[in-house]
């Protein structure tokens, strides 16, 4: 067991999966120095310089030679400093990474991995250094998607996700670097695919995602002063996306709320909901009900952050409304 | 490496030629679904380049990629069954002609993004360096491709990493439509931005299979002996538009005379002949592989569709699509 914080359980992962497996190497803008987050602290020292590389600030040429890389037999590990700058290389990752195996007729593997720093957090980064991006790369069949809400799962899905012979973007949210927690040496080790019920409850369920998940928590410590009993999901991938896990938990609550940092308009939420409303709607008590950020780009300015935000208070608001009593619609 | 004689390269060239006026053909009767981008008249650039590389070099081209394909030993039956969305498509009916593919024969796609693979290429071009293997990444563009980010943020990454890479500019003089001079402010588009990278300045008539030979040769054996890579320009022209459905009306029909006068074929048959072949053992290649393009399309032709479930194979590693429980 230690004690590690998010930003070193996702040192100590790339680490472990780099000692157990030579293929794995890894590029990106300043990761050779430890990278500006601290997410590669000591690698290079301890790998050296053929496993760990410092790339100019060429993003297209940072996904493409991990994709070259991938192809010919390596596991590279990319980072994109900020997910916000997917945008400069979204012609590799979109057209290109997610799609090689399936125009060669499979020809070609893509076992690889893009990470970095994703999502606002209320850090004050603004619109193009603190978005949550994890819905742009949904729209996209052939990459897989991880955004891990804790320490351990920041370990475990990464290590997951080396071993994963596909190609998986790894949202590591930068308001949760900091976020310490105990950590057994060497695991687990996730498997993608598998939401995690971090609460039991009975009259509602909250899904959320990276940050979010500790925002549902928080809202449902609230809640059960109230004597309200949520149960709080980690939905930890959204591709693949563990749609029965939802669907089960909504079964069992009756409610369903998507937490989502992003802005809601085509959020990943709007998937998971949608999911629920066509698979499970006889078990709902309540219409799915989605939280999202705002419909802006986001604002730098504390008071104008908090705005549009997700906050706890905001998920409490919207549990208030699916468990009041519901008003006849006048439709029969 | 076996190494190829003239009339090998006049014969490989005579293939490429007639495998694509026949695509052109199978094209204008409406039995190729979606686009297709001809080589016709840059085969020596392919023929050329791909007799320099070893079995085990990586290749890669856009979507002007049949004759690059077929010129490192793509099964052309496979390659034809893609054009025409048949069974036993190169790549199962998924690709088409823009991503022809031949990952056993050392060609790592046909990319249809335009400056996408040059990435690509570096990375696969890191993994030789890494792995101490040897191997040699050629890279095949257009002109048009020296004016998107990924040509320059690769070739910088290639020349800092000193990557074993030849990166081969086939200026046909159009990007697309647009000639190529009217959106470079230099008289070149690859030889006059290689000084940016630390790399020389290399022309060469890619009209002349023994030229191209020669120029990519040597910077394949410096690739390969660790000195890093090469930018070079290779001249060359296209016999017909841009892409099959293109008339190509906007080229002035003096010029298209005046490259006509230099189809690589022609001047390998020149120098063929001048060096004592007998012009009729020429003609009978030419013959043989007009005929055996023939053949082969009637062969491809025959074959049925591929299995409509096909279209849900090979997202991810185990096969399937799923992207939910």
């Amino acid at each position: 067991m230690a004690q590690l914080s998010y930003r070193q359980a996702v040192a100590a992962a790339l680490a472990q999966e780099m000692a157990r497996d030579e293929r794995v190497v890894l590029l990106g803008e300043d990761v050779a120095s430890g990278g500006v987050f601290k997410t590669t602290a000591g690698l290079r020292e301890r790998f050296g310089g053929d496993r760990v590389w410092n790339t100019p600030i060429s993003e297209q040429a940072i996904a493409g030679a991990a994709m070259g890389a991938a192809m010919a037999g390596l596991r590279p590990v990319a980072e994109i400093m900020f997910a916000d700058f997917y945008a400069t290389c979204w012609d590799q990752v979109a057209n290109e990474i997610a799609k090689v195996r399936y125009m060669t007729g499979g020809q070609l593997s893509m076992p690889l991995v893009l990470r970095g720093a994703n999502g606002s957090g209320g850090l004050g980064f603004g619109s193009q250094h603190g978005q949550s991006i994890e819905n742009w790369a949904m729209t996209v069949p052939g990459l897989k998607i991880v955004s891990p809400s804790g320490p351990a799962e920041a370990f475990g899905l990464l290590a997951g996700a080396i071993r994963d012979d596909d190609p998986v973007l790894v949202f590591e949210h930068k308001a949760l670097y900091g976020r310490k927690e105990e950590i057994p040496d060497g695991g687990p080790v996730l498997p993608l695919g598998r939401a995690a019920v971090v609460r039991e409850g009975t009259d509602v369920t909250l899904a959320g995602l990276s940050i979010t998940v500790g925002i549902c928590q928080a809202a449902a410590d609230q809640l059960a002063q109230r004597g309200v009993m949520a149960e709080v999901l980690d939905l930890r991938t959204l591709v693949p996306l563990d749609a029965a896990a939802v669907l089960a938990s909504v079964r069992r609550t009756g409610r369903l709320i998507v937490v989502e940092e992003n802005p809601g308009q085509l959020g990943w939420g709007a998937a998971v909901a949608a999911i629920a409303a066509e698979e499970a709607f006889d078990d709902l008590a309540a219409p799915v009900t989605r939280v999202s950020g705002g419909n802006v780009p986001l604002p730098v300015a504390a008071a104008l952050e908090a705005e549009v935000d997700v906050t706890a208070d905001r998920v409490v608001a919207a549990c208030q409304q699916v468990l009041a009593p519901r008003q006849p619609s006048g439709k029969r | 490496m076996d190494v190829p004689d003239d009339l090998d390269l006049f014969a490989r060239m005579c293939f490429l030629r007639h495998f694509e006026e026949r695509a052109d053909a199978l094209y204008r009767q409406g039995l190729i679904h979606g686009p297709v981008h001809l080589g016709l008249g840059q085969e020596a650039v392919a023929v050329g380049a791909a007799s320099v590389l070893r079995p085990g070099d990586y290749s890669l081209g856009t979507y002007r990629g049949h004759a690059h394909a077929l010129a490192r030993g793509a099964p052309p039956d496979a390659v034809l069954a893609e054009l025409l969305g048949r069974a036993g498509g190169i790549c199962g009916g998924k690709g088409g002609s823009m991503h022809i593919t031949s990952v056993e024969h050392g060609y790592y796609g046909s990319y249809a993004i335009v400056g996408a693979h040059l990435p690509i290429a570096a990375g696969l071009a890191w993994a030789a360096k890494i792995k101490r293997t040897g191997q040699v990444t050629a890279c095949f563009f257009g002109d048009g491709t020296t004016n998107i980010g990924a040509f320059h943020e690769a070739v910088n990454l290639a020349a800092v990493w000193r990557l074993p890479a030849v990166f081969v500019c086939e200026n046909n003089w159009y990007m697309e439509y647009t000639p190529i001079g009217d959106v470079i402010p230099v008289p070149l588009p690859a030889a006059d931005r290689a000084a940016a990278y630390g790399l020389d300045r290399i022309v060469v008539d890619g009209n002349d299979v023994a030229a191209v030979r020669q120029v990519v040769g040597a910077a394949v054996q410096m690739a390969r002996d660790g000195h890093g890579p090469s930018l070079i320009e290779a001249q060359t022209y296209r016999l017909k538009g841009h892409s099959a459905a293109d008339a190509a009306g906007y080229r002035p029909a003096e010029e298209v005379a005046q490259w006509r006068d230099r189809d690589p074929l022609l001047r390998a048959r020149a120098g063929l002949t001048q060096a004592g072949t007998d012009p009729a053992k020429l003609d009978e290649i030419d013959t043989k592989t007009r005929s055996d393009v023939a053949e082969l399309a009637r062969e491809v032709l025959a074959r049925p569709a591929p299995d409509p479930a096909a279209a849900w194979t090979d997202v991810w590693s185990d096969g399937s699509w799923q992207w939910r429980s």
